[in-house]
């Protein structure tokens, strides 16, 4: 049994099938909207993160209760990581009371302020200003926790991004903006849309560390992110860290994936972060191939029991629907 | 009682609620040691210190989104933007950020934020630094939009608009600063929502914002010569508005001229006419509503055509007397 990977300081004694199930959790849920939308089952839009389970959990796993977090539209994973319950998320994607949102957010706007999860985000690039506010917040009331901000490739052109690294740089607030590279706006490659090839570059111009980690593989992305964690805890302001990853999906519910090709694909697939991080444990001996398989079944089961709580929750009434627009 | 200005009073609530709550701070661009654009903050970082008088770069996106940010995580940021203008670049913030997180979320989180801004013509400024665009925002729900026109007025608005749970727009009109009214020297409160019969009348009811009433004011007085007696009533908040003394007064008087300084073209003088039409009052109306608001035209640098871009004391007494049929 060799043990083929290194963990952060302070992540030494985790339960990493936790991480597992985590990402199963994960790829289950993505795997079941994408199946009730495809049979008009839920509607509206979602945007999926299958094969992007690695960045979300991993990232997260580093992290304190304490802490917080902002996503974005392609935002489920974060959710999961950040121990959301599926009942709930589930819930509000059948638009019903019991959701997140008691079914007037959906998808896009899932979120769990008490619990540091300041959101999804239907605008691109929406979250960093808000990240930063947040870091304020910890900074000025000597809160001590520290703000996960994820973004993707493409958030990275809109200005908001220029704007609040810039402010949260010269501020040196507690916030790491966890870029998830899946190489693709909606079709626009990244490649085409960015002058440069690394998003983490653009932290030289705010002064700022950038690295760049590999985010199908949940260990690199909790050690890099770690770093970046306790660098911004300690005072010294906030990080880029750029998984690379790639979505397996389409952008939204339905795409027809012209602008890349059945090969590329393949060649991610291949990189899945489950199946690695699966046969790592299995490795170092953490994990048999029996346990890897209840891990996968309980994740399985659990996805499709928050479908029948879903099922079962009460829809929201006319009564509901002016209630909550001001506190 | 001791007589302020506007901005005097502004600044007054803003530092009676910062000695007396921690969570209060303001952000915004040169409110430090230059004191804001308008002087506003002067003499404030003296006595809070750059933390809670925190000086931004210039980054409208940046500083609005950190504000909600700051706001949702327990803090009261107060954000200066320099000029009214310029919420073309906080928009994304306040409107799709801060006015909806709440109801998208469910009725859970809050934004207790205001965002502070000089607005209107008369100081030479031009095109992109005169307009008074506050019908944008009062369109979007979520948001609360205030516009005070005496020194009274705007420190009671301000201490209830800092005191909200949710996000308010405070419009500072530019010729106010200087205008002086009496005000108590302990903090207090105008509940947001409660409009002031600015002059009592019975003929006509004129209902202005901001620097229209004054000028209404300087109308009624000179109809007054006349043996015209007008009513002038200010909404003080746009939303929520107070629909009941508005009615109250028609039905009284049983006739309206509205006055603002916006362009008239979707300008909120078209909800408060419509208002009175859909009210009991409409009955009681003796001439049909009269709206006066700025030219569908960019405001102009030349004195005389900035002027006469929007409504002015001869113009609202011309209409007082046409409502009457009196020329």
């Amino acid at each position: 049994m060799t043990q083929q990977f290194t963990l952060p300081a302070h992540l030494k004694e985790t339960d990493l099938t936790k991480l597992l199930k985590q990402m199963w959790q994960i790829r289950f849920f993505e795997e079941k909207v994408d199946e009730f939308f495809a049979k008009g089952m839920i509607h509206g839009t979602t945007h999926l993160a299958v094969g992007q389970e690695a960045s979300a959990v991993g990232s997260i796993a580093v992290l304190e209760e304490r802490d917080k977090i902002t996503s974005t539209h392609r935002g489920h994973g974060h959710c999961i990581a950040k121990g959301a319950e599926v009942n709930r998320m589930m819930a509000e994607l059948f638009g019903r009371t019991t959701g997140y949102c008691k079914g007037k957010g959906g998808s896009m706007h899932i979120a769990d302020v008490d619990k540091g999860n300041l959101g999804a985000n239907g605008i691109v690039g929406g979250g960093f200003a808000i990240a930063a506010g947040a870091a304020l917040t910890s900074q000025m009331k000597n809160e001590g926790y520290v703000v996960l901000c994820f973004f993707g490739d493409g958030a990275s052109n809109e200005g908001s991004f220029h704007e609040a690294l810039n402010l949260a740089s010269i501020w040196k607030l507690p916030v790491v903006f966890i870029c998830e590279n899946n190489q693709y706006g909606m079709s626009g490659p990244a490649k085409e849309m960015m002058n440069i090839e690394d998003v983490a570059k653009r932290a030289d111009a705010y002064g700022i560390p950038g690295t760049v980690v590999d985010g199908n593989d949940v260990f690199d992305v909790m050690n890099g992110v770690s770093e970046a964690v306790d660098r911004a805890r300690n005072g010294e302001g906030p990080s880029i860290v750029e998984a690379k990853t790639y979505r397996w999906k389409g952008h939204s519910k339905s795409d027809a994936k012209k602008y890349r090709t059945r090969e590329e694909e393949q060649e991610w697939r291949a990189k899945d972060p489950i199946a690695r991080l699966r046969d790592v444990l299995i490795q170092a001996g953490l994990l048999t191939e029996d346990g890897a398989a209840e891990i996968k079944a309980a994740a399985k089961k659990e996805i499709e029991d928050s479908v029948e709580f879903s099922k079962q929750s009460p829809m929201p009434t006319i009564d509901d629907l002016m209630e909550d627009i001001y506190a | 009682m001791r007589e302020l200005t506007y901005l005097e009073a502004v600044r007054e609530a803003m530092s009676q609620e910062m000695r007396q709550n921690e969570d209060v701070f303001i952000l915004g661009e040169d409110i430090g040691v230059y004191g804001g654009a308008f002087g506003v903050t002067r003499g404030m970082i003296e006595e809070f210190g750059p933390e809670r008088i925190r000086n931004t770069p210039i980054s409208e996106a940046a500083i609005s989104g950190t504000a909600v940010g700051a706001a949702l995580t327990g803090m009261r940021p107060i954000l200066e933007l320099q000029f009214s203008d310029f919420m073309t670049i906080a928009m994304d913030n306040m409107v799709n950020q801060a006015a909806k997180i709440r109801y998208m979320y469910g009725g859970k989180g809050k934004v207790p934020m205001v965002l502070r801004t000089p607005a209107g013509s008369g100081t030479g400024a031009a095109a992109q630094h005169s307009q008074s665009l506050e019908a944008w925002m009062a369109h979007v729900p979520g948001l609360k939009v205030v516009q005070p026109s005496t020194a009274y007025d705007a420190k009671g608005l301000l201490k209830a608009a800092i005191d909200e749970d949710n996000p308010v727009i405070f419009y500072e009109h530019k010729l106010c600063y200087k205008t002086k009214s009496d005000v108590p020297e302990e903090l207090y409160s105008i509940p947001l929502g409660q409009a002031d019969i600015k002059r009592q009348g019975s003929d006509v009811t004129i209902v202005a914002t901001a620097i229209m009433v004054h000028k209404s004011l300087e109308a009624a007085t000179e109809l007054e010569k006349e043996g015209i007696s007008v009513e002038v009533i200010d909404p003080r908040t746009l939303v929520p508005l107070d629909t009941e003394t508005i009615i109250k007064s028609v039905k009284k008087t049983s006739r309206l001229v509205v006055v603002h300084e916006a362009v008239k073209r979707g300008g909120f003088g078209g909800e408060i006419a419509s208002v009175i039409a859909e009210s009991e009052a409409f009955d009681y109306l003796d001439a049909p509503i009269k709206r006066l608001g700025g030219k569908a035209v960019p405001i102009p640098y030349n004195p005389e055509l900035e002027k006469s871009a929007i409504p002015g004391v001869e113009d609202i007494i011309m209409a007082v007397k046409e409502t009457l049929n009196r020329q």
